[in-house]
């Protein structure tokens, strides 16, 4: 992984020629450099990603807080274009410009919920809870109507009564994966968002 | 994309119909602006709405929604009138020569093979050339043949006229005249266009067919395969194209591979159907492959349980009856024929048409599992939400799970953009309180399954139990093995067949591509388009060398594209006959004496020589691009004109006296669904939905900056309707649909105009779908609330872009 960017080069070498050459200048470097404005992301770290939206497929240069200290962890605090992508030369739309405000966005879920039959409201669950109890569901429902064989003696060994939609932002690692557990099971009505 | 994003500045001509790319697809539209500044290139929308495509572009023609197969008829009829087409291409690289069957016909609307009785096509049969006695089929390099493709498309478009495109689609003309010829500029060598479309294409009943009406014109024009050139879908989430080339549909398998109908029984048959024998002497056919690229997928998946005793675990694969997509799924769960449904990343209460048949469908589940960065309007479909959406929770069983997952930002991994380029990205920060990677979720779902089948038992166990699970963390396996194992490796060592004392691959070396898959068990791929993204030089998705040395787009060192990293698709045909570029100046790849090479990866075998006949078209049996689709679309081999299942006129003005053919033959609706068709004496305004620029699908709702900048719903409506119905700029209206009605503010504007159609005026009515009563923007409908359910006859895509609705004062 190569996380040395352009950018980052030139706040290295720029900082660089600027402290040296007023230091020839006769300025004690400590007070010098203080006089120097802090580049605001100079403290951050700097991670590519590709924004989740359309398919366009834009190249983002992600600014984290956080110096990776035990107990510390990291925050984006700003987003912007990178400008080595060839096909977004650095450029974002009004979505893609807004990105920080998704990830920071209030209607985050941070916690597994459940609502019960009939309930009017949500109940906390923890993730052991909902996993174990998930998982429960699919392998009763799927012993119960998991069809080996048509009426006709044809095997299709298929599960049709539980299925699955899959993200369209996901990962292709999740897809993949998510593709690989599903249908190992027999699940037939498995779809993407391709058509919506 | 057959091309790519930057390669848009290659074009001479850009067609952007079906699609908004400038609000869409805003950092992509660039390339247009640049191909118009650098290039001189000229751009022509097509749309109902005046949009800010259209805004810049060099001719705008307003059109009806759901009658574009129309005006592309029109086109290809033109182009064949007055012989604008490309003809070295269409000859050497075209179906037209081939002969079709003498029992193939076409009636008033519908093809040989359309059973009365059943309303449906029973026989296909006469959908094929003629095939002669050694298996090739038949041409006639004359093209004079009264039944060779070309004769045949010459005849079926000729009722395409000018007049047919003003009646139906409201054009004048003039317009339609302006527009075919500066397409038809491009069907000379040295010229190129391209043709952008997105949902706008896509969301109707006859979406599939309009799609390939638009790859005949690009056919035609010689504009397939060349820089500037192709057709070019617009994906509209950032990995939807990477989740359908890994096959997450009811009907395939990883690499467009397609899972067994109930009919396949048997291994041998089910391989040699998809592998395809070539129909014309000395092609390629590449899909002949296909036993490798099925038994690579089965070791990946099965691993040792896949031998070729049990032909490779083929019982492991679930058998189809029918396609269980999206819309089927919720017939069923209406029909009570569902349990449980789980719900990844995706907000189906807002997506799906229809939203009070969702509503009642997820209803009738006994579970539904949510896994989402936010909140959705479909994990509180069963809490009432004022008028936006009204239900009883206390009649409402479903138990309902929510489970936080992470964003992009707080995770690695890779997207396939439009442009087919595997990208990866790497994680900046972890997710809020306790959400957890799809990842972590999806594997322990699975592991617990896993450890109930192996402790208790039950149905049909072995494909869980046998499934190839080698991860070092098996709770969380890391993208990295994910990438490495869908990319494929060797299982043991492999020589090369000319000379065994060659190691080719060590064992458990990563493949370098597909040419290296094996038919005998030897090689394990996950995905085999996308084998040589992570070879034994590491992650070739995470490249980053931006230089394009040619200067027309082709950065092939920057991340990976599939198949193989090529860039432009088919491209063997930018070349003639000979091997030498139509266009030097734009010079994709060319042969050299020896071998195929250049600008990009050569879409060919390297070292075929031109003079040996092998046609560009590799993947398809024939070794040329086809006019005359065969059996492989519902409708039939030539698209034609249908209407929308809600048409604002009524009636078919192709087949006015045949009920028969006034809605696609082959679109599938159920019964009940039907019954809430609208008419257009109730409702007789044309609707269309659309995203907005400042809005991404359901989610920035969820967003400060874009609450802001655009807060609050409308419905966009013409001057004339405005003034019809009574209301001004602002004013509330109300919108019903057979299926419901949304309120909003009515945006008046120039932007849509009122059409004539078949003489009669009719307006359209514009609903924006970003908004919903979950989120930061002011609370609002559901505008899948009004959309019909009705499936395209071959993708199943609901006709989102086309129904019926009236519009009155709230």
């Amino acid at each position: 992984m190569n996380q040395m960017s352009r950018r980052q080069f030139l706040r290295v070498t720029g900082a660089t020629i600027a402290g040296s050459s007023i230091a020839l200048l006769g300025f004690a470097p400590a007070t010098a450099l203080a006089e120097v404005r802090q580049y605001k992301l100079a403290r951050s770290t700097e991670t590519r990603n590709t924004c989740p939206y359309c398919s366009v497929g834009c190249g983002l240069l992600m600014y984290g807080l956080g110096d990776g200290a035990k107990n510390a962890s990291a925050s984006i605090v700003h987003i912007e274009g990178d400008a080595d992508h060839p096909v977004n030369r650095g450029t974002l739309c009004p979505k893609g410009a807004s990105l920080i405000d998704f990830i920071h966005s209030p209607n985050r879920l941070l916690a597994p919920q459940y609502r019960a039959p009939g309930a009017t409201e949500w109940s906390p669950m923890s993730w052991d809870e909902a996993l174990n109890r998930i998982a429960k569901l699919m392998k009763a429902d799927r012993d119960a109507n998991f069809v080996e064989k048509t009426e006709d003696g044809k095997t299709v060994n298929r599960w049709t009564t539980t299925g699955m939609l899959c993200a369209s932002a996901s990962t292709n690692e999740v897809g993949y994966l998510t593709h690989k557990a599903m249908r190992a099971t027999g699940m037939l009505p498995f779809d993407n968002q391709a058509r919506v | 994309m057959t091309n790519h994003w930057v390669d848009i500045k290659n074009a001479d001509v850009i067609l952007v119909m079906g699609g908004n790319a400038a609000e869409a697809h805003p950092c992509g539209f660039k390339w247009v602006t640049e191909a118009k500044a650098h290039r001189g290139a000229k751009l022509i929308v097509v749309d109902p709405r005046y949009t800010r495509t259209a805004s810049v572009a060099d001719y705008y023609v307003p059109t009806r929604t759901g009658a574009d197969i129309v005006f592309l008829g029109g086109i290809i009829n033109y182009l064949l009138t007055n012989d604008k087409i490309q003809h070295d291409y269409v000859r050497n690289y075209t179906d037209m020569p081939f002969i079709v069957r003498e029992d193939f016909a076409f009636n008033d609307g519908l093809y040989s093979g359309w059973d009365n009785e059943k309303n449906k096509y029973a026989d296909k049969s006469s959908w094929n050339y003629e095939i002669g006695d050694d298996g090739f089929a038949k041409i006639d390099p004359t093209l004079e043949h009264p039944r060779c493709v070309y004769q045949l498309m010459k005849k079926h478009y000729s009722r395409y006229t000018p007049e047919m495109v003003e009646k139906a689609c409201g054009v004048p003309p003039e317009k339609f005249h302006h527009v075919a010829e500066m397409l038809a500029s491009t069907a000379v060598p040295g010229r190129a266009a391209t043709i952008l479309y997105a949902l706008g294409w896509t969301q109707h009943s006859t979406g599939a067919e309009t799609l390939r009406t638009g790859a005949m014109v690009q056919l035609l024009l010689g504009n397939m395969g060349i820089a500037g050139g192709g057709m070019n879908a617009l994906r509209g989430h950032s990995n939807i194209q990477g989740l359908t080339d890994l096959g997450l549909l009811t009907n395939m398998l990883p690499g467009y591979l397609s899972l067994p109908g109930e009919a396949e029984q048997d291994w041998d048959g089910y391989v040699a159907k998809r592998a395809l024998k070539p129909l014309r002497p000395n092609q390629l056919s590449y899909y002949s492959n296909a036993k490798k690229f099925l038994v690579s997928f089965m070791k990946a998946w099965w691993g040792d349980a896949a031998t070729e005793e049990n032909n490779y675990a083929f019982n492991y694969l679930p058998k189809l009856d029918k396609p269980y997509d999206m819309m089927q799924a919720f017939e069923l769960m209406i029909q009570g024929k569902m349990t449980g449904y789980i719900c990844q990343g995706f907000n189906i209460l807002a997506s799906a048409p229809d939203k009070q048949k969702t509503t009642d469908a997820l209803s009738k589940l006994k579970w539904l599992v949510i896994m989402d960065p936010l909140q959705t309007e479909t994990s509180e479909f069963w809490k009432p939400h004022g008028d936006f959406h009204k239900v009883d929770p206390a009649q409402i069983q479903t138990e309902v799970f929510s489970l936080p997952t992470t964003c992009f930002a707080e995770e690695r991994g890779s997207l396939v953009s439009s442009s087919r380029v595997l990208q990866w990205h790497w994680q900046g920060a972890e997710g809020p309180g306790q959400s957890r990677s799809d990842l972590e979720i999806m594997a322990g779902l699975f592991l617990r399954m896993k450890k109930a089948y192996q402790t208790e038992g039950g149905k049909f166990p072995d494909p869980i139990l046998n499934l190839t699970w080698n991860y070092a963390n098996p709770a969380f396996p890391s993208p990295e093995e994910l990438a490495m194992e869908y990319n494929g490796k060797a299982l043991k060592e492999i020589t090369d067949p000319k000379d065994p004392t060659k190691v080719v691959l060590k064992k458990n070396e990563q493949l370098a591509g597909f040419a290296q898959l094996k038919d005998d068990g030897s090689t394990a791929c996950g995905c085999w388009i996308f084998a040589g993204s992570w070879t034994a030089a590491g992650n070739q998705m995470a490249r980053r060398d931006n230089s394009d040395p040619t200067g027309i787009g082709q950065t092939l060192n920057w991340a990976w594209a599939w198949p193989a990293n090529r860039r432009v698709l088919y491209n063997r045909a930018s070349c003639d006959p000979k091997g030498k570029p139509w266009d030097p100046t734009r010079k994709l790849i060319a042969w050299n004496g020896t071998n195929w090479g250049g600008a990009d990866v050569p879409d060919f075998k390297v070292d075929e020589p031109p003079e040996n006949g092998m046609g560009p078209f590799i993947m398809l049996a024939e070794g040329v691009a086809r006019f005359f689709s065969r059996d492989s679309m519902a409708e039939g081999p030539f698209p034609e004109h249908y209407e929308p299942f809600e048409s604002p006129i009524g009636h078919n003005p192709l087949h006015p006296n045949n009920p028969k053919a006034f809605n696609n033959p082959a679109g599938r609706m159920f019964p009940n669904d039907r019954k809430k068709l609208g008419k257009k004496e109730q409702f007789p305004h044309a609707a269309t939905s659309y995203r907005l620029t400042e809005h991404f699908h359901f989610w920035t709702k969820h967003a400060r900056l874009n609450s802001i900048i655009q807060p609050e719903q409308f419905v966009e409506i013409g001057e004339a309707l405005a003034k019809e119905v009574g209301v001004v700029h602002g004013d509330r209206v109300k919108v019903t649909s057979g299926r419901g009605y949304i309120i909003a503010k009515a945006v008046v504007t120039k932007r849509i105009k009122q059409l004539t159609i078949d003489g009669k005026p009719m307006h359209h009515v514009g609903l924006p779908i970003n908004f919903g009563f979950k989120g930061l923007t002011k609370p609002g409908y559901l505008v899948n609330t009004l959309t019909p359910v009705v499936g395209d006859g071959n993708s199943q895509t609901p006709e989102s872009k086309s129904f019926l609705v009236k519009v009155e004062k709230a």
